[in-house]
């Protein structure tokens, strides 16, 4: 690796180096933030995925320092490499954000939205990609295709009318399974996800396709309309599996486990597939050894009303001296001094109905 | 009369058997190249006769055989793309009917250029008879020494295999045909790496259209300097155009490229103008996914110049007032021609073949095809914003089919305003 060349790559006026044959997408990810463009069908971990959902397109105003010219046409920033010199404009150029707005609106042609019944809800990339890239209204006025529920195995479930088609799951049964079961049929917009004919997913990693569906598709039979994600508390857990790393997620409510999912980095992505044993038949809390609540940075809504990384009680922070510079405030007159209510050696808490001067005066004598 | 240099002896009786072939002259070529010529001469000549593809593309030949990786000890293909799906063009079959001979020589002058020692015929699906035609020429070869091993004694051993498609579009792209001759579901794949270093099975190859092989036989012939005079500019050589719709003479023309969009319409040594005494109203210049023109902008540039048969001529004025070559689908439509039904049967032929694999695609051409039914039944609320969505979606970028979407957004467009201005609207 010591070998490969630094190229140097501007996106959206931000300069970073990065090794050669690295992609556009992959060196805004590590700028992150707005800069790095949204991906429905590229996946890090799995090979040849990309290039479908065109929701990465990026405009190349700079080709490279040999070769400035423009690049003609709105790429697609998952599997273009850059080039040395070369400026990426993603964000910066409405040519992109009007494109990939066309995109999510594609996208949304065919799907049913279906949020308020989708146990993907709270989770979905589409539904993230929707809020921040798309319009609030579709031109579309015409039916929409639908298909029947599939059971793919006692686990799994296929919802093809949302499918978007990535072919991720394809991929990652490509490659982490011996065989795969299941691939797309048929072409065009009538193209779905099914196994020949009817068949059911059995792989022991076969799991591992709901977690890289972005959208609701792919969903998990043991965990289906059993609770909201955003009720749900994400612990990192760990125990002692002979497949796979059992490293996951818990997704718990009190102590009872509702669902265990793979660990997620912070682009969605699965950062170890896990087994089935894991993710389907472990459900108990005594299975498992909690680590500690897991950080969810993306998807806010399942952040809200969690502790923000912390256990334990957090206090407000007192601001009066942070804005006098470290300044204590001085204090002028003692309430305590002169009112014989709001003792602060009476606990409130302690006395057994509403407080009545009684109290205080009984205090006193 | 223009030259002919592919069909010049298209119509002597027999030309599809091969002992009348040689007696016409044929597999000169092949003693010529294999004899005579290196193969980096013969790449050199292709690339000195300025031939350009003739799938549609218009890439020079010359300089896509010059792109192939030689990597030691590594097998190298050439592959025909015989998978001529475009609603318009049937030029292909035409010469792969009749001249079959004519293609096979082709392919072993250019599988010697290449060093490709297995080299692939890709036919269409619905071409279901041709490739026994293919099959049989390729066993008269054989049998007569020009392919097999060591062809004329020269050491170079040569094998073309017939391969048919299951019927898809998509598979004239020349990566999705690549995926379809290794079995594979036939999705285009993402460039690079280019099938010049990368392949069917990860080896380098060439895919070349049937005509551009074909071509290759008068190259080496008369040498590329002849055939770069004939044309004009970087349109050299002769062209196959299959004119279709309104006109008196449909049928396979080879064209010089320096006659006038209305010298090929209206002349009787072409297409014999239009039945009826109807008028023009609009033209498909180049196989159904190249922009439509109507009749003003066929005849005359923007600029007010004559349009001629040729690459640059037809694509002058860009997307927006001009068109393309393309593959040479010459479709005439008259006045009694409704542009929004033509249109629409092309988007549904789109949707239909559209693969699935990038979003806009996939998407895009059904809504248009649902749109422009419910234009051409008169229920549209003519929502053009609709059509500057699609082409401003800017899906170019995609593999091979949003590009033609681009098209479409744009035909939708252009065939809603055309239909309104010629109606009086």
């Amino acid at each position: 690796m010591s070998d490969t060349p630094l190229f140097k790559v501007t996106i959206d006026n931000i300069s970073i180096e990065v090794p050669a044959g690295t992609t556009i997408l992959n060196a805004a990810r590590i700028i992150g933030g707005d800069v790095a463009p949204p991906a429905m069908c590229y996946y890090s971990k799995l090979e040849g995925s990309g290039g479908k959902c065109r929701t990465c397109l990026v405009e190349v105003s700079k080709g490279s320092e040999k070769d400035p010219r423009p690049m003609p046409k709105l790429v697609a920033s998952c599997r273009t490499t850059v080039m040395d010199g070369m400026e990426v404009k993603n964000i910066t150029s409405p040519k992109v954000v009007d494109a990939r707005a066309s995109i999510v609106e594609f996208l949304l042609l065919n799907h049913p939205l279906d949020c308020p019944i989708c146990d993907q809800a709270g989770e979905c990339h589409l539904q993230d990609l929707s809020y921040e890239h798309g319009k609030d209204g579709t031109r579309y006025e015409f039916q929409r295709r639908t298909f029947k529920k599939q059971d793919l195995g006692k686990y799994i479930q296929l919802h093809m009318t949302r499918c978007i088609l990535c072919y991720r799951c394809v991929y990652t049964a490509d490659q982490i399974s011996n065989k795969r079961s299941h691939g797309v049929l048929d072409r065009g917009d009538h193209s779905e996800i099914a196994t020949f004919i009817e068949k059911s997913l059995d792989n022991n990693f076969i799991g591992n396709v709901i977690d890289v569906c972005p959208v609701g598709a792919l969903t998990d039979k043991t965990f289906r309309f059993k609770n909201r994600v955003w009720f749900l508390k994400p612990m990192d857990a760990h125990r002692d599996c002979p497949a796979c790393s059992g490293k996951v997620t818990l997704w718990n409510r009190g102590d009872e486990v509702y669902r265990v999912t793979a660990r997620k980095d912070q682009w969605g992505e699965v950062e170890e597939w896990i087994c089935n044993d894991c993710r389907f038949e472990n459900k108990k809390s005594t299975d498992w050894i909690i680590e500690g609540p897991r950080l969810i940075d993306r998807h806010s809504v399942i952040s809200q009303g969690h502790y923000a990384g912390k256990i334990g009680l957090t206090m407000p922070t007192e601001t009066f001296s942070a804005v006098h510079h470290g300044r204590q405030p001085k204090l002028l007159m003692d309430i305590h001094s002169v009112s014989e209510v709001n003792q602060t050696d009476i606990d409130l808490s302690s006395i057994n109905g509403p407080a009545h001067s009684n109290n205080f005066n009984s205090n006193k004598d | 009369m223009g030259r002919k240099l592919l069909l010049e002896k298209a119509h002597v009786e027999g030309i599809r058997y091969f002992d009348v072939y040689r007696r016409e002259g044929g597999y000169r070529s092949v003693e010529k190249a294999l004899k005579t010529m290196t193969q980096d001469e013969i790449v050199e000549e292709v690339k000195k006769s300025g031939l350009r593809g003739r799938g549609g593309a218009g890439f020079p030949a010359g300089m896509k055989w010059g792109f192939i990786a030689k990597p030691e000890g590594v097998p190298r293909h050439l592959v025909c793309n015989a998978d001529e799906s475009e609603p318009g063009t049937f030029k292909d079959r035409y010469l792969m009917e009749f001249i079959p001979h004519l293609l096979i020589e082709g392919l072993i002058v250019a599988s010697y250029a290449l060093g490709s020692h297995d080299t692939y015929i890709y036919i269409r699906g619905e071409y279901a008879w041709i490739p026994d035609i293919l099959e049989q020429a390729i066993a008269e070869a054989k049998a007569n020494g020009f392919l097999g091993k060591n062809i004329l004694g020269t050491g170079f051993d040569c094998e073309i295999y017939v391969h048919r498609g299951a019927g898809a579009y998509i598979c004239g792209e020349e990566t999705a045909l690549i995926e379809s001759l290794e079995g594979k579901r036939g999705n285009p794949r993402i460039k690079p790496p280019f099938p010049a270093i990368k392949g069917a099975w990860g080896r380098p190859t060439v895919v070349n259209n049937v005509e551009t092989l074909a071509a290759v036989v008068p190259i080496i012939n008369e040498g590329g300097e002849e055939f770069a005079k004939i044309g004009v500019g970087k349109s050299t050589g002769t062209k196959l155009i299959s004119a279709c719709g309104n006109i008196n003479k449909p049928g396979v023309y080879e064209i010089d490229m320096t006659i006038s969009v209305e010298e090929f319409i209206y002349s009787d040594e072409y297409c014999g103008g239009i039945p009826n005494g109807k008028r023009l109203k609009a033209c498909i210049p180049g196989g159904s996914s190249v922009p439509i023109l109507p009749a003003n902008l066929l005849l005359k540039t923007a600029k007010g110049e004559t349009r001629y048969m040729n690459y640059e001529s037809l694509s002058d004025g860009g997307f927006a007032t001009g068109s393309m070559m393309g593959s040479g689908g010459f479709i005439v439509l008259d006045e009694d021609q409704c542009v929004v039904r033509n249109t629409y049967s092309l988007a549904r032929f789109y949707r239909h073949e559209s693969c699935g694999q990038c979003s806009p695609c996939r998407e895009g051409t059904g809504w248009m095809e649902k749109v422009l039914l419910r234009l051409e039944k008169g229920k549209e609320k003519l929502v053009i914003s609709i059509c500057f969505g699609i082409s401003k979606a800017k899906l170019k970028a995609t593999p091979f089919v949003p590009w033609v979407t681009l098209h479409h957004g744009r035909w939708l467009l252009q065939s809603v305003i055309l239909e309104m201005s010629l109606n009086g609207m």
